[in-house]
C-alpha cells in the first residue's frame, strides 16, 4: 500500500519527492534560526520555523526545493520562513537550478506575527515572480492535510505549474473563517463535501486553477514534478488576457449560482454530480477542452 | 483622507478618477504627463469581480498605453469572504491582479502603491505590496486581521493581543510601523505632489523592504535570514 502524502511530515514528503539522499539542506534546524516574535506570545518556536529549503537532485536535474510543515503554526509564514524561502529564490535566480520547487501547505500570513508575516509573504511572492521571468521552472506541490490559503495560496497560483491531490484543498480563505464572519448559512465548515467541492483539488482542476491533478501518493507528486520541470509559461500580455477572459467567463457561468455542480455542469463537465465519488485518474479525462490547456493563462 | 481630496491635491481638476461602486479608475495628468491610476474605495471588501476589473484596467494600459505609470490607491478591508468567491476561485483572481501589476512593472512602467485609507491583507498583499514601493498617508492603517479576529484564529487572549497592538510593531496598525519595517517606503505627509513626484523619480525597482526593515530596526531579522541562505 502507498504512502499518503497527506499525512507525511515536510520532510519525509520532500525526501520522497526529490532523488533518495539528495536534499541539501541551508539554515538547517542544528542552526536554530528561529522566530524572534513567538517568545513574547508563549508560543514555542521550532528550529527550521517551519520551513526546509535547499538543494537536491529530481530526475538528476539540479532544483532548489521547499518544504512547508503545516504541523507548526499551521504552516503560516512568519519572518524566518519568509526570509527562507525568499533566500532561496534569490539563490534561484543566482545560481539557475533547473527548477525551484515548492511543497507549500500553509494557512497564509502566520497571524502571531502579523505585519511581519504580511510584509515576508509579499516579499515570497515577488521573488517567486523574478524566478518564474528568469525562465526557471517553478512548481508548487499542494497535498497537505491543512491545505494552501492565504497569502500562500496567491503565491502558490504564481508559479508555472500547480500540482494537487484529489484531497488537497487551494483557496483564499478557510471556511471556518467565512463561517465565523458569514455564518454557517454562507459556508458550512463542517459539510466535508461542500467544502471540498469548493476548494478541493477536484473542483481545481475541473475549472483549470491546477495544473496537474494526482492520488495522494508521494511517488505521484513526484512524477507530476518531473514532468512540470519542462513547463515553462512566460507571462505575457497575450497571456494575462487570455487568463482574464477565462475568469470573466467563469463569473458569467456561475451567473450568481455559487453551486460546484451547477458550475462544473455550464463549464461543460459529463455527469457532474458524480465527480465527488470518481476517482482521480477518472476526474482528469472529464475538465473540458475549454479550460484545458489555459490552466496558467499561458498558452 | 477620501480618494477625491487624494486626487485633487496631487492632479488639482486635472484628472478624469471615476468611482464605480468600489472600484476606482481613471487617468490624470501629473507634471504634465498621463498617470493611470486604478484602485478601491468604501473599504472594499476584494471578491473576485473587484480583483479582475482592476486587473483588466492594468491589463488596458499596458496594451494602449506602453510606459505609462500607474498609481495604485488602496483602501480596502482585506478579501472578501464568500464561498461564491472561494468557488469562482479568488485565490488565482488575486494572483492574477498581481501578475498584471507584475508585469506592467517587468515592461517598464513605474508602479506605485498608495495606502490612503485602510490596507487589511489580502486586497493588500497583490496590490500596492507588489508595487514598485509601497507608500501610505500619515493617517492610514495597515494591518493582517482585525485583533479580535486575530485572537479567534490565534487562540491568544485579546487583552494580550490588544496590548501589543498598542505597543509593538509587529503588532500595530501605524503605517509608521510599515515605514520601520520596510513595508512602506515612506509617508507621504503634507505635500502629496512632492510624494509622488519623488516616487516616480525612484527607478531602483528592486525589492529593497528587508534591508530597508533592518536598516530602520522595525524588522531585524529577514534580511540577515535571506543573506544566510544565499551564504549557506
Amino acid at each position: 500500500m502507498s504512502l499518503s502524502f497527506a499525512e507525511m511530515s515536510a520532510r519525509e514528503r520532500l525526501a520522497a519527492v526529490v532523488d533518495a539522499g539528495s536534499f541539501h539542506e541551508w539554515l538547517p534546524p542544528s542552526e536554530r534560526v528561529t522566530s524572534p516574535h513567538l517568545a513574547q506570545l508563549g508560543v514555542p518556536a521550532a528550529f527550521d520555523d517551519g520551513v526546509a529549503v535547499g538543494r537536491a537532485l529530481l530526475a538528476g536535474r539540479a532544483i532548489f526545493v521547499a518544504a512547508q510543515e503545516g504541523e507548526f503554526m499551521g504552516g503560516g509564514v512568519g519572518e524566518v520562513h519568509g526570509a527562507k524561502l525568499v533566500g532561496m529564490l534569490q539563490r534561484a535566480l543566482r545560481d539557475r537550478p533547473a527548477a525551484v520547487v515548492v511543497l507549500a501547505e500553509s494557512g497564509g500570513v502566520r497571524l502571531h506575527e502579523a505585519n511581519a508575516g504580511l510584509i515576508a509573504v509579499s516579499e515570497v511572492m515577488r521573488a517567486l515572480l523574478d524566478v518564474r521571468a528568469a525562465g526557471i521552472a517553478t512548481v508548487m506541490l499542494i497535498g497537505g492535510a491543512n491545505g494552501c490559503f492565504g497569502g500562500m495560496g496567491i503565491v502558490a497560483r504564481c508559479a508555472d505549474t500547480v500540482v494537487m491531490s484529489d484531497i488537497a484543498r487551494h483557496a483564499m480563505s478557510g471556511p471556518e473563517v467565512i463561517e465565523s464572519s458569514n455564518g454557517a448559512g454562507e459556508f458550512d465548515s463542517r459539510d466535508r463535501a461542500l467544502v471540498w467541492r469548493t476548494t478541493g483539488g477536484k473542483h481545481r482542476w475541473l475549472t483549470g486553477d491546477c495544473d496537474a491533478l494526482v492520488d495522494d501518493d508521494p511517488a505521484l507528486f513526484r512524477a507530476a514534478a518531473i514532468a512540470a520541470l519542462a513547463t515553462h509559461r512566460p507571462m505575457t500580455l497575450a497571456a494575462l488576457q487570455q487568463e482574464s477572459a477565462l475568469l470573466q467567463r467563469r463569473i458569467e457561468l456561475d451567473a450568481g449560482s455559487a453551486d460546484a455542480f451547477e458550475l462544473w455542469t455550464r463549464l461543460g463537465v459529463v455527469e457532474a454530480q458524480a465527480v465527488p465519488d470518481i476517482d482521480a485518474a477518472q476526474v482528469r479525462t472529464r475538465r473540458p477542452a475549454a479550460v484545458a490547456g489555459l490552466a496558467n493563462g499561458a498558452a | 483622507m477620501d480618494w477625491q481630496g487624494v486626487a485633487a491635491q496631487l492632479f488639482g481638476q486635472d484628472h478624469a478618477i471615476v468611482a464605480d461602486g468600489d472600484f476606482l479608475a481613471g487617468t490624470a495628468s501629473f507634471d504634465g504627463a498621463p498617470i493611470a491610476i486604478v484602485g478601491t474605495t468604501n473599504h472594499a471588501a476584494v471578491g473576485v469581480d473587484l480583483a479582475l476589473r482592476q486587473a483588466r484596467c492594468i491589463l488596458d494600459v499596458i496594451e494602449h498605453h506602453p510606459g505609462r505609470p500607474l498609481l495604485l490607491l488602496v483602501d480596502t478591508q482585506g478579501q472578501k469572504l464568500r464561498r461564491r468567491d472561494e468557488l469562482l476561485g479568488i485565490h488565482r483572481a488575486m494572483a492574477h491582479l498581481g501578475c498584471c501589476v507584475d508585469l506592467a512593472r517587468r515592461r517598464g512602467h513605474p508602479v506605485i502603491g498608495l495606502v490612503y485609507d485602510q490596507a487589511l491583507s489580502g486586497g493588500f498583499i497583490t496590490s500596492g505590496l507588489v508595487a514598485d514601493a509601497c507608500y501610505a498617508l500619515p493617517e492610514a492603517e495597515i494591518r493582517v486581521m482585525r485583533v479580535p479576529a486575530m485572537a479567534r484564529v490565534t487562540k491568544l487572549p485579546e487583552a494580550l493581543l490588544e496590548s501589543l497592538s498598542l505597543t509593538n510593531p509587529v503588532f500595530a496598525p501605524g503605517v509608521a510601523n510599515y515605514v520601520a519595517m520596510g513595508g512602506v517606503r515612506s509617508l507621504w505627509d503634507g505635500d502629496l505632489a512632492a510624494g509622488l513626484r519623488a516616487a516616480l523619480a525612484d527607478r531602483d525597482t528592486s525589492d529593497r523592504r528587508a534591508s530597508e526593515g533592518a536598516q530602520r530596526g522595525g524588522r531585524r531579522v529577514a534580511a540577515d535570514v535571506i543573506r544566510r541562505v544565499l551564504e549557506a
